[in-house]
This record gives structure tokens, sequence and C-alpha cells, in this order.
């Protein structure tokens, strides 16, 4: 069974119980993406899956076969950092670190959420625009904990690339 | 996680062949997966249905919807038509999990989501629901999150979900599909069950029955709220949630259908209080006897005992905002 990862064709053939994110920790040594709870409680193992963000723990990598899967690895580099990327950088959006992969995953696929016209739960009308206010980044990003509290950070980091791509 | 053999269906009659000999259908998996980690669900074979369709919201003929079983519910809850035309679903899904969740989540899995009682998803413990015969812990246990309706002592789980007491307030019908071509459809207030002696059984699907979608009937307007009351104020699951669907016609309620999550083994529903309501002038005393009939039975079992009085209040809050009651 093929999937591709970060433009990469990989081959699966392992125990059926294998999740998605033990798949790229483990057997293609792509460790940015974290396993925080193993039950979809925190957020820290986010990816894209054909362009839309999920709990990588949450899901078996033979469920994916032909899907085009993107993590943190595949968003940027350090040599060339994906705007979010950067963002976190200048605001210091972590302390510890290990949220951030899947924050920034997260924050990734919300954006183009909330550019495609989906609302949220704190969107007042639901028919409306949508005009991504620190509220309605708070609530877009609540699947993603982080320990160390650097939420402040984070939401400033996301709305200045929500800025920039205006 | 146990081994299980790995199928995937090539259509819904051979899903439904594999379930019936006691496969377990996998489409998100959000909840199975995390249950087959802490062996609450041990199936010797997993049938991934996500590639057999069922992934469309079409109009019915009488100006409904029919939502497609393996329609995710972040589609759902962003397409167009329910946001305009029954807004309470959509509110009332994504009040619920967070966005990664409902990017998986689907209508037909939300449905058969599983109670998030700690003694259930706990094997070291006794559960009748997850082995028959064995008690129940939270009757005397830790018990904030349980039923204070419609429970009994074999068991005081809650449904957890959100979707479903929308689509109970909405009166929607659930539509399965059986083994050899049969089909059913059922309404969705009498899809769940009440605990009885049979805790095990959270709905009434039999063997070999794959839901297929659900209908929702056409739009009937007013005010459409999600109220839901919780320990934090988002990615949490409901203590107490209500959907209200509410019309006002010259200052009488001429059409009203409330349901209500976290209270009961299923979304709560009576018929009662809507016949109470329609017709009705708005006023305090109205929405009082609204929660005396919600609340008759209700009894707690220590430390959830708040929700009753909690229920009492939120009912009547919701009410006084859907109806634009200033009382
Ligand atoms: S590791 Fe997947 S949500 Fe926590
Ligand atoms: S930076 Fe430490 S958990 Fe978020």
């Amino acid at each position: 069974m093929k999937l591709a990862i970060n433009g990469t064709t990989r081959t699966f053939d392992g125990d059926p119980r294998t999740t998605l994110l033990d798949f790229l920790r483990r057997d293609c040594d792509l460790t940015g993406t974290k396993k925080g709870c193993d039950h979809g409680q925190c957020g820290a193992c986010t990816v894209l899956v054909n362009g839309q963000r999920i709990n990588s723990c949450l899901t078996l990598t033979v469920m994916h076969e032909d899907d085009e899967i993107t993590t943190i690895e595949g968003l940027g580099t350090p040599q060339d950092m994906h705007p979010l990327q950067s963002a976190f950088v200048d605001h210091d959006g972590y302390q510890c670190g290990y949220c951030t992969p899947g924050q920034i995953c997260s924050a990734k696929a919300m954006l183009d959420e909330a550019k495609a016209g989906w609302p949220s739960v704190v969107t007042e009308d639901l028919t409306a625009e949508i005009d991504l206010s620190g509220d309605e980044i708070r609530e877009r990003m609540s699947g993603n904990l982080c320990r160390c509290g650097a939420y402040s950070n984070i939401i400033d980091a996301i709305t200045d690339v929500k800025e920039a791509a205006r | 996680m146990r081994p299980f053999d790995y199928q995937r269906p090539d259509g819904l009659d051979h899903a439904a062949l594999l379930e019936r000999d006691g496969g377990a259908l996998i489409a998100g998996g959000t909840n199975l997966l995390d249950l087959m980690k802490l062996q609450v669900e041990t199936p010797d074979t997993l049938v991934d249905i996500n590639r057999i369709g069922l992934d469309e919201l079409e109009p019915t003929d009488d100006g409904g919807i029919r939502i497609g079983a393996l329609v995710s519910n972040s589609v759902c809850a962003a397409d167009p038509r329910i946001r305009a035309d029954w807004p309470v679903l959509s509110r009332a899904i994504l009040s619920g999990a967070s966005g990664q969740l409902r990017n998986k989540a689907t209508t037909g899995g939300n449905l058969c989501q599983r109670t998030r009682c700690y003694y259930f998803m706990n094997i070291d413990m006794p559960c009748n629901k997850r082995e028959p015969g064995t008690g129940c812990s939270a009757l005397n246990g830790r018990n904030r999150i349980h039923a204070v309706l419609g429970a009994n002592e074999n068991c005081i789980a809650t449904y957890p979900g959100d979707m479903a007491v929308a689509m109970y307030a909405l009166d929607a019908t659930v539509e399965i599909a059986g083994p050899d071509k049969a089909s059913r459809s059922v309404k969705i207030r009498d899809f769940h069950r009440l605990p009885g002696d049979m805790p095990q059984r959270d709905n009434v699907l039999e063997p070999g029955e794959v839901i297929t979608g659900v209908t929702l009937p056409a739009p009937v307007g007013g005010t459409q709220l999600y109220r839901k009351v919780r320990e934090r104020s988002s990615y949490a699951f409901a203590l107490v949630s209500i959907a209200a669907v509410i019309r006002m016609e010259e200052g009488a309620i001429s059409h009203a259908s409330l349901a209500f999550g976290s209270m009961a083994h299923k979304p709560w529903h009576d018929p009662r209080i809507d016949a109470a309501l329609t017709g009705a002038k708005p006023s305090d005393a109205l929405f009082d006897k609204v929660a005396d009939l919600l609340l008759e039975n209700a009894e707690g079992y220590g430390e959830n005992d708040f929700k009753i009085p909690l229920a009492r209040r939120t009912v009547k809050a919701v009410l006084r905002e859907a109806t634009g009651a200033s009382t």
C-alpha cells in the first residue's frame, strides 16, 4: 500500500494497528510530529491529510492508501520557513516547543478552513463572511493544548499571518 | 490494541455482511480507535467503510435534506444549506470536539459514539455496559457527568454527543441498510435506547445493519439555539445541553421543539414539553412548567445532583432567549 508523505511516496505493509503517528515517527523518521496523549485530547500529533487537519494518533496508516500527508517537515525547513513558522519564532509562540508542530499544522489548515468560509461555534451569523477575530482563532485552535501556556503569543503569531495574507 | 484483521468492503452489502459476522465498522475512527487502544473494544475484524460513498448531502423531494452517513461533521456543519435552514445542527456540531476531530468524525459514527463514562473506559472496573452483569461502578462512584433522567441501577451513563441532540429537536430520521439489501428508517428519537436491562445496547441497530444517512424534514424556520454548558468553553463534553427550535407568531409560540443532551442514556425529548409550549404565550410560569415536566422524574446520584438545578436554569434561559421574552 502506498501513500505520499511530504511529496515522497512511501510504502506501508506493517501491522494494521500502526497509527499514522507511529508510522511517521518510527518508520519514516519524521519526528517533528509529536505524541502527547495518544488519545485525541491534545493536538500535538496534528498533521494534514489531503490538506485537512486531523489527529494522527487517532487514525490507522492502513486507512490512508493514496492519501497525501503533510507534516511540519513538509511545511517548511529551517532555511525556508513557512510564514507560520517564522511568525511563531517572531512572537515566541512556544516555550518548550512540544506542542508547536501540531499548533502550526493546525493553524495552517484552520486558516484554509476560514478562507473556505467555514463557521465556528463563536461565529455570530452563520451565513455571514468569516472574520477571524481573536475569539475566533482561540475557538478554532482549541484542539491544540499548550502545556506551557504560550497561547497569547500563538494567537499573535497566527493573527500576523492572517493579516499578511489579506 | 489487540490484533485484528483489516478489511475494506467493496460496497454497502459487503460491509453489512462483514458487520453481521462480528466485524466492527470504522469510519472516522476517533472514538473507536481510542476505545481499541484502551481495549474496551476488541474487534477481530475492522471493516473500513470510508471508500463506499454515502458522503453527500442531497435535497429530498419534500424540501428536506439527506446527510450521508459518511459526511464529515465539518462538512455538514459548514454546508450552506444546513447553516441557512437548519442552523441548530451547525451550532451543535461546531460546539463539539475540535476542528481536527470534526474533520474525521462522520454523521453515522457520531450517532454511534459510546459514552465517556470513566468506568466504561477503564477495563479494570466493573461496568454493565462493557461487561453485562458486573455492576455499575458509577452508581456510587464518580458520577459528575452522569445521567439524571431515564437511568436505573444497571447503568447511569450518558450519551455524550451534541450533533444528535440537534437532530432530535429537528425530528430527523435515521436510514439504515440491513443484510440482504433490506432497509428501514427509524425516527431518531427512537434510535438511541434507555439502559433498561440491556445497557450494553446503545441503540436499536441489529447485527448486519449499517446507517446510510440521516434525513432532516423541511426547514421550520424560527429561532434555533444550541446551548451547551460545560467545564471549559471549548473542546469539552456537555454537562447539560439544549437544542431549541422556536417559532413565534403574534406574540405566541407557534412551533416548539426542544431536546436535551448529556442528561440521559440518549438525547432527551419529551413531547409534552413541545405541546405545552406550542400555542402558548411566553411567560416565566410557562418556562417553569417546562422545567417541571423535564425534571419530573429526575434523580441525582451524588456528584451529578447539580445537573438538576442547572438544567432548570438553562432551559429557562434558552426559552427566554428563543422567545424574546423579557421575563
Ligand atoms: S497525541 Fe494525538 S491528540 Fe494528543
Ligand atoms: S510550548 Fe510547551 S507545550 Fe506548548
